[in-house]
Order: structure tokens, then sequence, then C-alpha cells
């Protein structure tokens, strides 16, 4: 009975998409029509809180609910892979030494002398008849040689794959999308759902990864084949398949996701939400959507072939003196996802720094159209320049001409946007609240992350500099320093409208500057490393002599990385103490224009009493002759309250 | 060479334009780098807010975005022409010197095997010279490495000379160097080969033309 009821109200609530997604589509500015199913809705919101637990936070429809699982979904597997990195970064300041905690005593190595607690474990595995978990990865606390490529190759996808696309196009993209452009959903709740739920069994998938015999991929998060393609090379088994597998079905939610975020975007905009009014933060998740419905299936096309070349004895990646395949043409299917799969990555935290930087100036966004165009320049050029990661691959060498110069061009929408923030920020009135802190740090070290980039993008320098540290400096600038402030930023920015508290700012505060610090601390030194010549992905550097004199800097790169994972153990506790504890927040903290901050706090299913209109540009902060210095984007053109002009 | 940079040393022809071209976009983007933060940092300090402050309502500016765009456009395509030949010098294969020597390297799982063609100066014949992971060759001379792999893919990279090219399984790539410089030298795979990756080590040692000779006249003695 409860059951029907409950079917019958979502029915209801898909109809009224319907009819709701035409008006927006046009833009029509028929209230009549909007008042009605309004009323509706709130007959349907009313019912809705009555959901079961499963219903409201389990299987939600909502996609507030679905974008703060993505959210805690990311924030968990972030700690996964910043522990991963954590183990390895032991194993490079201090090769063939047992890690701490767990790792068995020198005594112990050395004399079979049993003295701390790891010991006592140790000796018990040793003792026991099986073949334990431990035992195979990390003999007496060492981590193995071959453990070692699983942790760098999980690291980078589970960063890549389960932390930063979650967070900003799931997260994020569920959670704005909705609100800044002023509907009450996503166009299809249950696709949206289905996205969340089938990145939860890629995740699990993944991680179950490490626990099969052989162990978890161990070929680099780019797979290169041959070393992916056939178990004899690695000795890694179903680990690599399982990550291929996962990675499919990441693919498939992604997909969804981005089918999702680009019809809501399109057809159900509030009246008056031009695309010329849009925030650029949903102009940045809509070109993300884009990018990820065109890349996604050339990975997923890859891997299929992967998993063939694999299971079923085919030699798409593989050459024999006979003939077959091509190692190459991995790296091309690769890359060609992979480059836009970067922007994927960076282009929502460009979208996250232009909303907070604007609000705590108290300003508009300097060039709003130039923002945008340099966005879509971003994305474009970002397909044609997937060749820059193979300069030395053997491919063609004169194709290095054309993907260079494409490369380079990069710098210009870069160096748009980077003077645009910074004219955001001229004779502003800038309030240094945490999350305009984070937005600040991203636009320095996307600054750093942009220029290095030039370096490797320049062929003859690339040669000398290619596969080494130089590179995963730049990498990590870009998706740490761009991508995870941006998240930070965005956590601490939206965290009120979210859970109706504020995040504690004491805490939020000490995270920023411990993140900052020990970021700059681990990340820069590595650029040194990569003029030194360090190659990436070696286990053990203290092997070759010419690395001989950079064993000191590795230690202070791997004490800098366990201060900066200790940060974030700050930010995750804060993030769920203050669901609890946290101070109640009003509904618009920041005083902030956009439509996002005229729902209720929190915010109900339904979003919006009435579906506002909309009547200027999101960033009219300080507008001249007006009493507050800003005017919500839904604030008609004379209201009273202002006393308009 | 700068020397808060530590580069290896170079020893390569080509290997001193690739140096030079690290100093250009170095300077470039330093240059960027301090300019944008010094302005970052006084517009925080200039336009923090404190009572009586308010912010002014500024736009945009087209005339601001054109010279931007067009600066930096112009500085890339610079960077571009300049590196083009360069490129084109070290990796064309339609612009390689002639060479003075010819080694075969074949890198396999995790060795690098080297193949002198011996006294007949051909290779696949019986007097054919293999060394494991020892890379024998002259001063001042052309060096041609005819490379390829026996399994899966394999960065020859000689820090010194400034030379990275992957190997690949049944394929030739001919990649070229001339050392300035006699000595012994590292060679390294940079490209993620399996479990021993990180050991695949080589050694380069750098004759002068004498010495060359001898180490020839011992190791294939003419027949």
């Amino acid at each position: 009975m409860q059951e029907n009821e409950k079917m019958s109200h979502e029915n209801e609530n898909d109809e009224h998409h319907l009819p709701a997604n035409g008006d927006n589509g046009t833009e029509s500015h028929d209230h009549d029509h909007d008042h009605d199913h309004d009323h509706d809705h709130d007959h349907d919101h009313d019912h809705h809180h009555e959901e079961g637990f499963v219903r409201k936070y389990l299987f939600s429809l909502d996609h507030k609910m679905i974008g703060k699982q993505f959210l805690v979904y990311g924030l968990l597997m972030f700690f996964v892979g910043g522990g991963l990195a954590l183990l390895f970064r032991w194993q490079l300041a201090y090769p063939e030494r047992p890690v701490p905690i767990i790792g068995a005593s020198q005594q112990y190595i050395d004399e079979g002398e049993v003295t701390t607690g790891a010991d006592k474990m140790w000796e018990k595995i040793y003792e026991s008849d099986k073949e334990e978990w431990l035992e195979t990865n990390m003999p007496s606390g060492v981590i193995t040689p071959a453990f070692y490529n699983m942790l760098f190759t999980m690291h980078a996808t589970i960063m890549v794959f389960f932390v930063v696309v979650p967070i900003l196009v799931g997260a994020f993209g569920n959670f704005l999308i909705p609100l800044m452009i002023g509907t009450r959903d996503m166009a299809f709740p249950v696709l949206n759902m289905l996205s969340f739920w089938l990145a939860v069994l890629a995740a699990v998938i993944m991680t179950a990864g490490f626990f099969v015999p052989g162990g978890h991929a161990a070929a680099g998060w780019t797979g290169y084949a041959p070393l992916s393609a056939d178990p004899q090379w690695t000795g890694v088994d179903w680990g690599q398949n399982l990550w291929a597998i996962s990675l499919l079905i990441q693919g498939f939610s992604s997909l969804v996701g981005s089918i999702n975020y680009i019809t809501t975007v399109i057809n159900m905009r509030a009246p008056g939400m031009t695309f010329s009014r849009l925030p650029l933060v949903i102009w940045s998740l809509f070109i993300v959507a884009i990018l990820l419905l065109l890349a996604f299936p050339v990975l997923s096309s890859a891997l299929a072939l992967l998993i063939f070349d694999r299971l079923a004895g085919t030699t798409f990646f593989t050459s024999t003196a006979e003939g077959g395949g091509d190692p190459l043409l991995w790296q091309h299917l690769f890359w060609f996802f992979g480059h836009p799969e970067v922007y994927i990555l960076i282009l929502p935290g460009m979208g996250i720094a232009s909303e907070i930087l604007p609000v705590f100036s108290r300003k508009p966004v300097f060039g709003y159209k130039s923002m945008v165009y340099a966005m879509i320049a971003i994305a474009f050029l970002g397909w044609i320049v997937w060749g820059h990661h193979m300069f030395q691959s053997g491919m063609q060498p004169s194709l290095g001409a054309f993907f260079m110069t494409t490369t380079m061009l990069i710098a210009v929408p870069s160096a748009i946007k980077t003077f645009n923030w910074l004219g955001t920020l001229f004779r502003g009135s800038i309030r240094f609240t945490t999350p305009m802190l984070h937005g600040i740090a991203f636009v320095s070290m996307f600054v750093i992350g942009g220029l290095s980039g030039i370096y490797m993008a320049n062929t003859p320098v690339d040669i000398y500099i290619h596969d080494t540290y130089y590179i995963v400096a730049h990498i990590h600038y870009v998706v740490f320093g761009g991508s995870l402030f941006a998240i930070f930023g965005g956590i601490i920015y939206w965290y009120p409208k979210m859970y109706g508290k504020y995040m504690n700012d004491t805490l939020s505060k000490i995270h920023f500057w411990l993140t900052f610090i020990s970021f700059n601390c681990t990340f820069f030194p590595m650029h040194i490393l990569g003029i030194g010549g360090h190659m990436r992905r070696i286990s053990d550097p203290t092997q070759y002599e010419f690395l001989q004199g950079f064993q000191g800097m590795n230690i202070f790169i791997t004490m800098s990385a366990f201060t900066l994972g200790f940060a974030q153990l700050i930010l995750l506790f804060n993030y769920f103490w203050s669901m609890a504890r946290g101070k109640v927040a009003e509904k618009n903290p920041w005083n902030v224009t956009t439509l996002e901050w005229e729902a209720p706090t929190p915010v109900p299913h339904g979003n919006f009493a009435q579906i506002p209109t909309v009547y200027r540009g999101p960033y009219e902060y300080s507008v001249p002759g007006e009493e507050e210095d800003w005017i919500p984007q839904a604030q008609p053109e004379h209201a009273p309250a202002t006393g308009g002009d | 060479m700068y020397k808060w940079l530590p580069f290896p040393e170079n020893i390569s022809t080509f290997g001193v334009g690739v140096d030079k071209l690290f100093m250009y976009i170095y300077w470039i983007t330093l240059v960027a780098f301090i300019l944008v933060t010094v302005t970052l940092v006084a517009f925080l300090i200039l336009y923090r807010h404190r009572p009586g402050h308010k912010a002014t309502y500024i736009e945009g500016s087209t005339k601001l975005e054109i010279i931007w765009t067009t600066a930096t456009t112009v500085i890339v395509f610079g960077l571009a022409l300049l590196s083009y030949p360069q490129w084109n010098k070290i990796k064309s294969p339609t612009q390689l010197p002639t060479p003075d020597v010819v080694v075969q390297v074949s890198a396999k799982q995790f060795n690098w095997d080297m193949i002198y063609p011996g006294p007949d100066g051909e290779f696949g014949t019986e007097d054919d010279l293999q060394l494991e992971n020892q890379l024998h060759v002259p001063e001042d001379k052309v060096v041609h490495i005819q490379l390829t792999s026996v399994d899966v893919i394999h960065s020859f990279f000689l820090p010194n000379l400034r030379l990275k090219q992957d190997a690949l399984p049944n394929r030739f790539i001919t990649v070229w160097f001339e050392a300035m410089e006699t000595g012994n030298y590292e060679i390294a795979c940079a490209e993620l080969c399996g479990f021993e990756h990180f050991g695949m080590r080589g050694f380069l040692t750098v004759h002068s033309e004498a010495d060359y000779e001898a180490w020839k006249a011992e190791m294939w003695p003419p027949q």
C-alpha cells in the first residue's frame, strides 16, 4: 500500500518534468503554468519526507542526496588513494626498510628476535602454512618491487577515476546543476541513481583486485601494452582484468551521468536563465559532460580490446614478428581519451574558482564571455594534443611539430583564465574566508602547473624530462594544486547549503595552511628531481649513481607527503563532525547572487518552493547605485526592496 | 649550465641545444610566474576588505583580453618555431647524420643487450659481439643506435646525452648521438617494464679514439 503510494508519486514527479522541460527549454515566461506545477510539487515533497532510510540515504533519486553520496564516496576513496601513495613514498625515502607500525623491527629481521607487536604478527604469519597477503606483498613490512608497481598504479587509477572525477563531476555536478539553473531535479533521476551505484560497483571491483592471486594491476594507470596485455610480463592475472572491468563500469557510470547533465542544462533552465547568464561552474560542468560523453567510449573500447587480448587470445595491442597488432595503438586510444580526461579533471576546478573569487571579492567575474570561450577552447584543443604524451614513444617524429604547437596553444586560453581571475581580484573588496583561500591557492598552483607544462610540450626538452619526476610534479600541480584545492574550497563554500551547517572554520583554516605548505613541500622538489633525471615509477632510486645525491630530497618529500596526508584527516573529521555539531547556517551565508542560495536550507526535495525567474547575470556584485553589494539573479528589475533605479 | 639546476653533465652535441631551450623556457616561465604571483599578492594586499573600502564594478576589458591573448600566442609560437629545428635534428628519421659507429640495442626484461657488428661491420653474422648492459662508443663520432625490444616497451634513457627513446617490440627505431667527453655514464630504463624496472641499468663508456681502437682490438679482433 505504502509502496504503491510512493510509486504513484514518483510517476507524478516524472510527469511534472516533462511539461516543465518544455517551458524552460524555450525560456518562456509563462508563470501561471509554472505555478500550477509548483503547487503539485509542494504536495509532492511533503510525501517525500516520509521516505524510509533506504529510499532517502541509499537508493535516493534526489540529485542533492546523490551529490552528497558521490562526495562521501570520493572522500573515502581519497583516503585509500592517499594511503597507497604514502606507502610507496616510504619505499622511495627508505628503500628496503620495513614500513612503520606494521613493519617488523630491524632486530627481528636480522636476528629473529621478537620485540614489538608487529614482530609478533610477522612471527605468526611466517609460522602459518597459508600464503598470507601481507607476506606476499610486503614481507616483514618491506614493500616488494612488484607491490610497489601495484601501489602507484592504483594510486593514480583511484585518484583519477574514483576521487577527482566523482567529486568534481558526480558530487558538484549533481548538487549544483539543478540548484544553480533553477530546476527541481535532474532530467533523469533514476539514471542518476544508477550512475552512483555503478560507481560503487566499480569501486568494489577495483578494490577487490588487491586480493586476487597475482595481485593488482601493475602496469601503471596508463596500462601500456604489451605489459598490460599479457600476464606473462607482470605476473598479474585477474588484477589487470578487474582493473579493466572496473574502469569499463566506471565508464558507464560517467556516460549515464553526462547524458543526464547535458539534457538537464539544455532543457531545464529556469525562465530567464539563458546560456549567457549561466554561472561559470555550470558552464564548466556542461562542457565536461560533453567531453566525458565523447572521450569515455574511446577508453571503453580500448579496455574491451585489452580484455580480449588478455582473455580471448587476440593481439590488438601485441605484435609478433609475423604481424599482429601494435602496442602504440593502445597509447593512441588511451591518450585520445586521456587528454580530454585531464581537462575533465581541471575544468570544473576552474569553474568552482570562478564562483568563489567573485563572491569574496564582491565583484563581477572579469571577462565572463572570454572565460566561457577559454573553457570551450581548452575543451576543443584537448582533442588534438594527445600525441604530446607520445613524443618519445616511437610515434612518427614529424608528428611532434603538430602536437607541440597545439599543446603550446593551450597556454593561451589558460593564460586568459589566469589573467581574468587576477582581473576579478583587481579593485575588489577581498574577504579572506577559507573557501577564498582555497580559491586563491587554486589560481597560484594552477599557474605553476600550467607553466611547467610548457617544458614538456616542447619536444626537444621533453626528450630529457619525459617520464621523469618533472611530469609527476606537473600533474600534481594541476590535479592536486588545481582540482583538489578547488574541491576543498567548493566543499567548504557549499557545505552550508548541503548540510545546513558551517564546517568548523578553525579546523578548515588549519587544514588549508597545512595542506598548502606540505603540498608545496611535497611536489615542488619533484621538479628538481626531474631536472636531475630521476625517472618516475622506479621503486629504488638508490640503484643509480647519478641519483644518489637526491636521496635527501626524497626523504624530505616523503616527510612532507605524510604531513599532507595527516592534514587530510582533519578535513575528513571536520566534514563528518560538522554534520552533527556544526554551527547552523542561514539561507545565504556568503551573500551570493546565484540561484542555489535562493533555495531554503536544508534544501527540500524539489528544491524551490517556487521556480525562480532569472533577471540578470550571475555575478552582479557592487553594482553602482545599489544599496546592497549584491543583486540576486532572481530579483526582479524593479524590486521595492533595493529601490532600484 | 646554471648550478642551482642539478642537471647531470651534458656530453652530447645536440644536448647543448636541448639545455639552451630548457633555459629559454625557464626564464620565460620564471618571469611569467613572478609577474603573476607579485600581481596576485599585490592585489590581495591592496584590495583586502577593510572598513570604508568598496569593490569597483568592473565587468572586463576587451582591450586587455586582446593584449594578453596576442602576447601569449606570440610567445608560444616563438618558442615552437625555435624548437622545430632542434627536434628534427635529434629525432627526424630523414635527417640522421651519417654514422661512424652502429650498435643494435635490444631491450628485454630487465637488461639491455648491446650488439656490435664485429670486424665485418655487418649485423646478423657470426662475428657479432653481444654484451649485456655495456655500451662502448668512441668520442666525437656519430653513433647510431638501432633500438628494439623483445618483450614489452622499454625506454632507452641516457641522461648525460639528453637522449630518450622508447624501444618497441618488433620494431627498429634508429636514434643517434655524438658524445663530446670520455668517461663512464649510466643508462636507465625510463618506461615501466615490470617489477624489476628500477634495476634495468646499463653503462655507457665513451672512449677516446685510441682507447676505442684498443677496446675493439681486444673485443672483436680481426680474423
